[in-house]
């Protein structure tokens, strides 16, 4: 019950966090100062008191994209465990509900932008999926070779037998899936090399410019919902990478969001050192993780 | 003694298959008037009625008929059964023929439509008279009868337009395809006819032959069958067939048709008691292939139709896989893989029979509300049309495999399949969970595509800005339809009520594990979850939005003055992204008007994407094989009389033969 409350905790009030700590590693390298680490949450606030001017060419599909996105986001969190503790829900086969209600979260984000009959929504609505259906069979081939690994089809058991002895066993497979599934991580997420979150040249845009019509409590919902599926996905990630477990229950929540912070670190080094991938390059990038993650099947097979 | 035969589902289900048969003729005889067609669309309603509960009734009580026709024909007797796998099948016929027929009033309106509304309303209840008797035949002299009145009258349904000359095309092509599949069926029967000594089909598993007759059999319904159901590469005519046909007949085609195809594979693997595992490899590969190929090559259509058809391909390719996994996982040895596939493959094939028919009815609200089959001349519909916007929606999630419609219930079981042999130790099958995850995000790209272009945004044209919404007549089937694809995703356990009959018919080692793997509450609670969650979120939002409409404003031009609808992204523009990716399989020529100068001239662009295995190799292949044939045109010329002479020489000849 308390793994179960902790779990909801983390999943409502964690997220903007990691936006926070990647902004504010990107600040160190610049040699800024930078904004504060709580800023997202400040402007979840400031968005959700505003008000909100509609476009005039849409329908009520633009309303509903964020909501419906961020709805599919709060129910996947409860399919993922977080540091070794079970997760609220699990069944057989909920990885692959994990990924389709990311799937159908990408289907109103994309509708809501096409909905604004804006030029560049439209692009970014075009490139998103495209990339997406990309990085989807990388995430598919991860969890079989979980699945192989693990010898279950859920995503609790999956994630939690990781341990050191599996690690010693098949570490250069894991490692193989980990690289994988981080090109996955950033390319789902919309960060440098696939896209910058801060850019302001629509032109070549894929995440923001699908809701740069978007305003108020509406923005808020994106830009939590997305927090979230960094989150997720992270904590995906983590799982598989951290596999220490110390038996002590607030110790491994404690474990577990150390890790994250340090995943976020991660990326705002990620962020800092590379340059974003001209947009050819970026289904490159993809199939190099497809094949990074098959790899990792073919080697826990052999 | 009439009431207790009435009382008997077996009888009620032949008498509406006969009043299918016959709801055409009284428009035949009325030549004035649109009564004909109301007669036929209530003969249509009334059979559904008389159907669907005595099929669900057979199916779940596990009940089967059969009855000998007294025919004095030379092939045997005729026998017609319902068993569970025919039963299955009717299922499909009576969902979209009624709701096509009432389809019809408002968007083929005899009042409008004149003489060809008779004709349309004649051939659509033929056609679901001859689904339904192929489906019935145990006899295959029957069966090839049958096979042929389904294609013929499939024939003059699609050529309704016959003054287009594009429409008249399809349609040759569409005959030519149907014989050449015909002619392997007729190989089928014959050699099936050499074996047995009979022309009735043999009961399940009761066929012992060589490896190699039993190969040429199971080759011969794979192209024979594979044909009618679109199998990549046997899917040729089925594009411009399914777009040029009306759309209540698109539906009937797509929706039900191509399964008849699936019925005759299935039928034909049940005769044999140990089908070898190539087959099951066999199936898998050109199934996945044929998903593969046919949603990317949805993706770059503009056409909305053809989109339509090619998802078609794809998900008969999903269907075709299911049966595939299904072989092997019984020539394995492997009753859970076994399972996991054909219930895969049938529910997913009762799945497609209701979102699809559901988006052809969509795209035929479209067409009649813009006269345009083209997707870049649409936009902004959602504000004239909502049902029909709304009802697209669904439709659009469904096929697309998302939760919480029906799509994903029945992808989620192939998927169970497949990452369960991920802990075989040859997990070669498991590499077909990416292979289904591209296809499912293909499929994304092609339906918000389809959806976001046609209903969101400004409207592109004239036409599209003086859209209105369909009648009555045309959104009732949609909604009933909308409304079994929400059903179908939350209570996967319905469908599968009578999925499972005839899964124990062809799969009596799956007795016992006709529970789904997952249990299908979780369904439930997912989808209603996440609609239950997304509509709370929208409604506070609105709540404290406050009573005032928000401000509205024009969209972001990103400082341009002067955005025009015609600045918006385009269909062809939405896909070329992605057709780029898959060059290989399609060819996107694009054509541009010279613009030149500081000052250019107004320009146009063309835009075609062509499919490269039809341009490259099959269309040179048939030129080289019209050129070599020539010789035989000599033969045709038009004298009745000299053909029927043909016919008697050659059954002079077969006579001589014989003897």
């Amino acid at each position: 019950m308390i793994d179960t409350l902790l779990h909801m905790a983390l999943v409502l009030a964690m997220p903007p966090l990691l936006l926070g700590v990647i902004g504010k590693t990107k600040a160190a390298f610049a040699g800024r100062v930078g904004a504060p680490l709580l800023q997202p949450y400040y402007d979840l606030s400031r968005l959700m008191r505003k008000g909100v001017v509609i476009s005039d060419a849409t329908t009520w599909i633009f309303r509903a994209g964020p909501v419906a996105t961020l709805a599919a986001a709060l129910f996947a969190a409860l399919l993922v465990p977080f540091g070794k503790h079970p997760s609220p829900l699990s069944f057989e086969g909920d990885m692959i509900l994990f990924a389709y209600l990311f799937a159908l979260g990408r289907f109103f984000t994309a509708v809501a932008a096409l909905d604004t009959g804006s030029a560049f929504e439209g692009m970014g609505a075009a490139r998103e999926v495209t990339f997406s259906c990309l990085a989807e069979p990388a995430l598919f081939f991860a969890l079989i070779t979980l699945t192989r690994l693990s010898g279950s089809m859920s995503l609790t058991p999956m994630l939690n037998q990781v341990s050191f002895s599996v690690w010693i066993a098949t570490g250069a497979s894991l490692i193989l899936l980990l690289a994988g599934l981080f090109v996955v991580l950033l390319a789902e997420n919309c960060r440098i090399p696939f896209d910058d979150p801060n850019t302001h040249l629509e032109l070549t845009m894929i995440h923001e410019v699908m809701v740069l019509d978007h305003s108020g409590p509406y923005l808020g919902c994106i830009l939590y919902g997305a927090s979230l599926k960094l989150f997720l996905l992270g904590a995906l990630f983590v799982n598989i990478a951290v596999p220490f477990a110390s038996g002590n229950a607030y110790l491994d929540w404690g474990l577990f969001a150390l890790s994250m912070l340090l995943l976020a670190v991660a990326i705002g080094v990620v962020e800092s050192v590379m340059a974003r991938l001209r947009l050819i390059r970026v289904p490159q990038l993809l199939v190099a993780a497809l094949i990074l993650t098959a790899f990792s099947l073919v080697l826990v097979v052999r | 003694m009439l009431f207790d035969m009435m009382r008997d589902p077996a009888v009620l289900v032949l008498g509406a298959i006969t009043l299918a048969g016959c709801s055409g003729f009284p428009g035949l005889l009325l030549r004035h008037g649109p009564l004909g067609q109301h007669l036929a669309a209530a003969a249509a309603l009334l059979s559904s009625l008389l159907a669907l509960p005595s099929l669900v009734y057979l199916l779940v009580t596990g009940q089967k008929a059969s009855f000998i026709l007294n025919w004095n024909l030379p092939f045997g007797p005729c026998e017609i059964a319902l068993d569970p796998l025919s039963l299955f099948f009717l299922i499909p016929i009576f969902l979209v023929y009624p709701a096509g027929s009432l389809y019809a009033l408002g968007y083929w309106p005899a009042a409008s439509r004149g003489g060809s509304s008779r004709s349309v309303t004649f051939f659509y209840g033929l056609l679901a008279f001859a689904m339904a008797l192929v489906v019935l035949a145990r006899n295959g002299a029957l069966f090839m009868m049958a096979w042929e009145l389904m294609a013929l009258s499939g024939y003059f349904l699609l050529v309704t337009e016959h003054r287009e000359p594009q429409v008249r095309s399809a349609g040759t092509v569409y005959l030519v395809a149907s014989h050449l599949g015909g002619a392997a069926l007729l190989v089928l029967f014959a050699s099936l006819r050499g074996v047995t000594g009979s022309f009735e089909l043999p009961a399940r598993g009761s066929l012992l032959l060589s490896q190699g007759m039993a190969a040429l059999l199971f080759l011969a319904a794979v192209a024979g069958f594979g044909s009618k159901a679109g199998i990549m590469p046997l899917h040729l005519w089925l594009p411009s067939a399914h777009a040029n046909a009306p759309s209540h007949v698109s539906a009937l085609l797509s929706g039900v048709m191509l399964k008849i195809g699936i019925y005759g594979l299935l039928r034909v693997i049940s005769f044999f008691p140990h089908p070898p595992l190539w087959w099951g490899a066999l199936l898998t590969a050109a199934g996945l292939a044929s998903a593969l190929m046919g949603i990317s090559i949805a993706a770059a259509q503009k056409d909305i139709k053809r989109l339509l058809a090619y998802s078609s391909i794809e998900n008969l390719g999903i269907v075709c896989a299911g049966i595939g996994v299904f072989m092997l996982g019984r020539g394995s040895g492997d009753p859970r893989l076994a399972y996991l596939g054909l219930a895969a493959a049938l529910f997913h094939l009762l799945n497609h029979a209701i979102f699809k028919p559901l988006l052809f009815f969509c795209a035929g609200s479209l067409m009649h509300a813009t006269g345009t089959r083209e997707l870049d001349r649409m936009g902004g519909l959602a504000h004239r049309m909502p049902w029909t916007a709304f009802f697209s929606l669904c439709g659009a999630l469904a096929i697309c495999g998302l939760p919480p419609f029906n799509g994903f219930a029945s992808e989620m079981l192939l998927y169970l399949g497949f990452f369960g042999e991920a802990r075989a130790g040859n997990p070669y099958l498991a590499l077909g969970a990416p292979v289904l995850a591209l296809v499912g995000g293909v499929a994304l790209i092609s339906f918000v595509k389809l959806y976001g272009i046609a209903f969101l945004g400004a409207p592109r044209t004239g036409l599209a800005a003086r859209g209105h919404e369909a009648p009555f007549a045309m959104l009732a089937p949609m909604s009933l339809l909308a409304g079994l694809a929400l059903l179908g995703g939350l209570f996967p356990q319905l469908f599968m009520s009578v999925v499972n009959p005839p899964l124990l018919a062809l799969d009596p080692s799956s007795a016992g594990r006709t529970a789904l793997p997952v249990s299908p509450a979780w369904f439930a609670v997912a989808g209603g979850s996440v609609i239950l969650l997304a509509l709370a979120l929208f409604l506070a939002l609105r709540v404290r939005g406050g009573a005032a409409p928000a401000p509205s404003a024009p969209t972001w031009g990103c400082g341009y003055l002067r955005p025009a609808a015609s600045m918006q992204y385009t269909g062809s523009s939405f896909g070329y992204l992605f057709g780029s990716l898959a060059a290989p399989l399609i060819r996107l020529r694009v054509g541009r008007g010279g613009i030149e100068g500081v000052a250019p001239a107004p320009a146009r662009l063309r835009y075609a994407p062509e499919e490269t295995l039809l341009q490259r190799l099959v269309l040179p292949g048939l030129s080289v094989a019209g050129v070599a044939c020539a010789f035989l045109r000599r033969l045709q010329h038009g004298e009745v009389q000299i053909y029927i002479l043909y016919v008697f020489v050659t059954l002079i000849c077969l006579m001589l033969w014989v003897h």
